[in-house]
């Protein structure tokens, strides 16, 4: 700081900022397209399976989401540690996937509606007693393409 | 010339702004990949045709049973399921052409010619309570077999994986070897 005062005349050049705000809006607009806002708080935890076959889900938009697994610690309380389903955002039974598909599919322009696909999201620990259920109901709506959600095993 | 210079603008704010925009997104992003297994669930059986299907040749059929413990059996042997996968591999392909493994019919492939295709059907079977996490290893043993199976026949036949062929060819090696997974009726595997 010495060398600066003895030479006061001088003024130092101000660091051009400008294109900061240029690499900030790079990030942004990266973010913009990489997002999916979160349509469902969830209310059960899922830790998913591990599976290495796994392929990749097509058609993000045509999915719907069928989640199983033990209520949220704060929901725990009221709703105990048993395996529940979640439909959107709350807790259901196996008798109302019926009208969750049906009001799903109603979502879809016609095309698109045999190209539904029902992503099972269930925890690891779920029995399977459940997952049968709910696929049982599935076939009775005749959502018959599901996928197993799972993720890669780590390393 | 003028010599009065327009004053610039101060844009030292705009990145503060683009900040603001970048932790929301940030924030409400997700960034999990939608993975998974893809199956097709066999339509609810119609009544008037259920004798019909009931008949498949006993050989043709492979059965996996998972307890609920999460003990597997396949065939009728219980089997750590790090041998599974060989075990459907060598069901499918049939090497010794075994009369106690599935037949293989010879069939027309579009594109490709005559090939013996194996008839043999996976049939998963569950408790109900089993976890799962086995049931998912399960299934993904069952289709890494099939996948390699593929693999195979692609290299065989195309010099190439499955993966990197054209769609056309991959729909042949699809019909070569087809992923016949039953995942029939849930039972209780426990009560039988």
């Amino acid at each position: 700081m010495a060398n600066f005062s003895r030479s006061g005349k001088k003024e130092l050049p101000a660091i051009t900022s400008s294109s900061l705000s240029d690499i900030v809006f790079m990030f942004l607009f990266f973010f913009m397209v990489t997002t999916q806002l979160r349509k469902t708080e969830n209310k059960v935890q899922v830790n998913l399976p591990e599976a290495s076959e796994i392929a990749k889900l097509e058609r993000k938009d045509l999915a719907s989401y069928i989640y199983i697994g033990e209520p949220i610690r704060t929901l725990q309380a009221q709703y105990g540690t048993d395996a529940r389903i979640q439909l959107n955002d709350s807790f259901k039974t196996v008798t109302d996937i019926r009208d969750f598909i049906a009001a799903e599919r109603e979502s879809m322009s016609e095309a698109d509606r045999q190209f539904m696909t029902v992503s099972i999201r269930a925890d690891r620990n779920t029995h399977m007693g459940k997952i049968s259920d709910v696929k049982q109901e599935l076939r009775r709506c005749s959502a018959l393409k599901i996928m197993y959600s799972a993720r890669k095993p780590s390393e | 010339m003028a010599s009065k210079k327009t004053p610039s603008l101060n844009t030292s704010s705009t990145a503060d702004i683009a900040f603001l925009l970048l932790c929301y997104f940030l924030m409400t992003t997700t960034m999990d990949q939608h993975t998974g297994l893809q199956r097709r669930l066999p339509p609810m059986p119609d009544k008037n045709q259920k004798i019909e299907n009931q008949k498949v040749n006993r050989r043709n059929i492979i059965i996996v049973k998972i307890n609920s413990a999460d003990r597997l059996f396949a065939g009728n042997e219980a089997l750590d399921i790090s041998l599974l996968k060989d075990k459907v591999k060598e069901f499918m392909t049939n090497p010794n052409n075994d009369p106690s493994m599935p037949e293989k019919e010879m069939t027309d492939i579009q594109g490709f010619g005559q090939y013996p295709v194996s008839k043999g059907v996976i049939s998963l079977q569950n408790d109900r309570g089993t976890s799962y996490q086995a049931y998912i290893s399960v299934q993904n043993e069952l289709v890494k077999a099939i996948n390699e199976l593929r693999d195979q026949f692609a290299l065989q036949h195309f010099g190439k994986t499955f993966l990197k062929l054209s769609d056309d060819q991959q729909t042949i090696v699809k019909k070569a070897i087809p992923q016949n997974i039953s995942e029939a009726e849930p039972k209780n595997v426990a009560n039988q």
